[in-house]
């Protein structure tokens, strides 16, 4: 019965990690890019849903839309001002550039909010389900989470493959120029990534504070990191790759934590994808890519 | 080619008199009694930070590698480092002799860790091989934060618990206390000592640099299917170069430690792994010279905007993000479009006149 509340942890861990994880496999995708920023969104979303219950009162769901519009405009601004004039620029430029802006975000929610750990209160009300006479406790979060996961993955799977926004987006990852040329606004789809990476995030960070209340400037770093190796993990650049990875990365987190070691259980985790990538180097779902000559 | 070494070593010349004429000045300005004490406090941190900008940019910069886990061989070197100084502070009295050791010894284990880990990571490739080496790092990170060392009469104890499973004997020293890191360490480092350090570092990376195994390197970096099929051992160069720098880096976290009292094994975590990269991707990819004055700027920088106080880092991060845009010069590019492009072209011909 343990193993089977460890397993459902894990999996709600990484229905967290997974949905991060898709906000950076995304904007990777399209444009090519770590943006080592989208660990900060999670926390920028963890702290406007704070602000919106704690201090304006606002409803839990409300205040999960606030801090999606948040995101999404902080994600929006972050793409034009720092990232789109480097679209030409050596991959590592983009790079610190993505780590400047995140130092900046960090030290901007330093400001606001100090260093002082906020507590987030859940915003999940979900009474948690009692099976096998009480011997299986699930939290309410650990069922929203799951679930929240599921809707986004489906969702994102329909408008990547059914729409007309999600075609220019696999053309604009497939081929950039060529997109271009068939008459793709690259720039706008290149946005419109970025909007929807980050509200994922905020999304993240609202579940990931209510599962681990504690708030601070640094809470989205780790989690930040994490998702990245799942992205990487499930293949970086597909959308079931990060669902896959985010979800195996949580469970093997949380049974490492339960049955190997609490301090060694991230290294763990990076043992088990340098694994991975031996065996497959370019992860789990990751296309493979042929060089030419 | 004559014309091109010859301008190769005018230019290693001007890397090596930069380092000096900045020992000499500096070892001047604290005779005049012109540093403030907290920079003082920070040569010996600009030193170690120096030659691990250098080492890195041998693996970004000379490999074409992206590294995100140097600061794990910085922790490596560190740690094995505290450990032979504490050890031999009974045998060698002389505390140079003693620092210079500690910094070997540093070197050669993080030159084993970075052969171990250069084997499964220089099979992959790009950002796989990115995320490879910053799970390195946080697994070096993990790993050191569970180390428990200390010694007695009846020689080195050993455990992965805690202290007190060290079980100590009468008068035992513990060195490396876990989560509590390096403590009681014995300050050996000087500024002098880090001055010498990366003068060495100079030495063998310049040298690599020109000699043929460098340029086999930067070969494998160019065009990999190229210089294999000309006969260049890919394998074995990059491998030259990955456990080169991790010595470097290795010696380098040496230094780092043995200027503190204690040291935790947090602080070589990713994002000093980081702050490395940045001063190779700031001061130039494969540019040393350009790698030294970066790490030195930027080490100095949070100090000098200590008037800034609060906002210090803010500031930090804006002129970090405003560097890269207007090196990478699209944004310039975009403002004097939307000026006219008449006067881009007045800039265009400016820019050619001075460069003529």
């Amino acid at each position: 019965m343990d193993f089977l509340s460890y397993l459902i942890s894990g999996i709600s861990l990484g229905s967290i990690y997974a949905i991060i994880a898709l906000g950076y496999t995304m904007v990777y995708g399209i444009a090519k890019m770590l943006n080592f920023a989208h660990g900060d969104v999670i926390m920028v979303g963890g702290y406007m849903s704070f602000m919106a219950t704690t201090h304006f009162g606002w409803p839990p769901l409300l205040s999960v839309l606030f801090a999606m519009a948040v995101c999404t405009l902080l994600g929006i601004v972050i793409e034009q001002l720092a990232y789109k004039p480097l679209r030409s620029a050596p991959a590592l430029a983009v790079l610190i550039t993505a780590i400047g802006v995140s130092y900046f975000l960090q030290n901007a929610a330093l400001l606001i909010w100090s260093a002082n750990p906020k507590s987030f209160s859940s915003v999940v009300f979900l009474e948690a389900l009692r099976l096998f006479d009480g011997r299986l406790i699930i939290s309410g979060t650990t069922i929203v989470t799951i679930i929240v996961c599921l809707v986004i993955i489906l969702i994102l799977n329909t408008i990547v493959n059914k729409t007309k926004v999600g075609r220019a987006m696999r053309a604009v990852s497939e081929d950039k120029d060529a997109a271009q040329l068939m008459g793709v606004n690259v720039n706008k789809t290149i946005s419109i990534t970025f909007a929807i990476g980050s509200a994922l995030a905020a999304i993240a960070g609202v579940l990931l504070c209510s599962a681990y209340p504690i708030l601070m400037p640094t809470t989205g770093a780790m989690p930040g990191i994490k998702a990245f190796t799942a992205a990487v993990f499930g293949g970086i650049g597909s959308i079931p790759g990060a669902f896959l990875g985010g979800i195996l990365l949580g469970i093997i987190e949380i049974l490492g934590k339960a049955y190997i070691s609490t301090q060694l259980s991230d290294a763990i985790v990076f043992a088990v994808l340098i694994i991975i990538l031996l065996v497959k180097p370019t992860g789990l779902l990751g296309k493979k890519v042929l060089v030419k000559v | 080619m004559g014309r091109l070494r010859l301008k190769t070593s005018t230019d290693n010349l001007l890397t090596y008199g930069l380092v000096i004429v900045a020992y000499v000045v500096i070892r001047i300005l604290i005779a005049g009694g012109s540093i403030s004490s907290a920079l003082q406090g920070q040569l010996v941190p600009i030193t170690a930070y120096i030659v691990m900008a250098v080492s890195l940019n041998l693996t970004v910069g000379v490999l074409g590698e992206l590294s995100l886990g140097h600061a794990g061989f910085m922790s490596v070197g560190a740690f094995s480092g505290v450990v032979t100084a504490t050890l031999l502070a009974g045998a060698i009295p002389t505390t140079w002799l003693r620092l210079a050791l500690a910094m070997l010894i540093g070197a050669i284990f993080a030159g084993i860790f970075g052969f171990l880990i250069g084997v499964p990571v220089l099979r992959l490739e790009g950002d796989y091989l990115a995320i490879v080496t910053l799970a390195f790092g946080e697994i070096i990170k993990n790993v050191m934060n569970i180390i428990y060392i200390g010694y007695d009469a009846s020689g080195i104890q050993f455990s992965m618990e805690s202290t007190n499973a060290l079980q100590l004997g009468e008068g035992g020293k513990v060195i490396l206390s876990g989560p509590m890191g390096a403590i009681g360490i014995t300050k050996l480092s000087t500024f002098t000592a880090g001055f010498i350090l990366i003068l060495i570092s100079l030495v063998i990376v310049l040298n690599l640099i020109n000699s043929r195994a460098g340029r086999a390197i930067m070969a494998v970096r160019d065009d990999k299917i190229a210089a294999e099929s000309v006969g260049i051992s890919v394998w074995r160069y990059r491998m030259m170069a990955f456990v080169t720098s991790a010595m470097l880096a290795g010696a380098a976290g040496a230094l780092y430690a043995l200027n503190y009292s204690t040291v935790v094994a947090r602080k070589f975590d990713f994002n000093t792994s980081i702050l490395v990269l940045v001063f190779v991707v700031l001061g130039g990819m494969g540019n040393i010279r350009g790698s030294i004055i970066a790490a030195t700027v930027l080490t100095v920088l949070p100090e000098v905007l200590r008037t800034f106080n609060e906002v210090r880092m803010l500031v930090y991060a804006v002129i970090l993000i405003l560097v890269m845009l207007v090196r990478n010069n699209t944004t310039l590019q975009h403002l004097f479009q939307r000026i006219g492009v008449r006067r881009k072209k007045d800039l265009l011909n400016g820019e050619k006149g001075d460069d003529a």
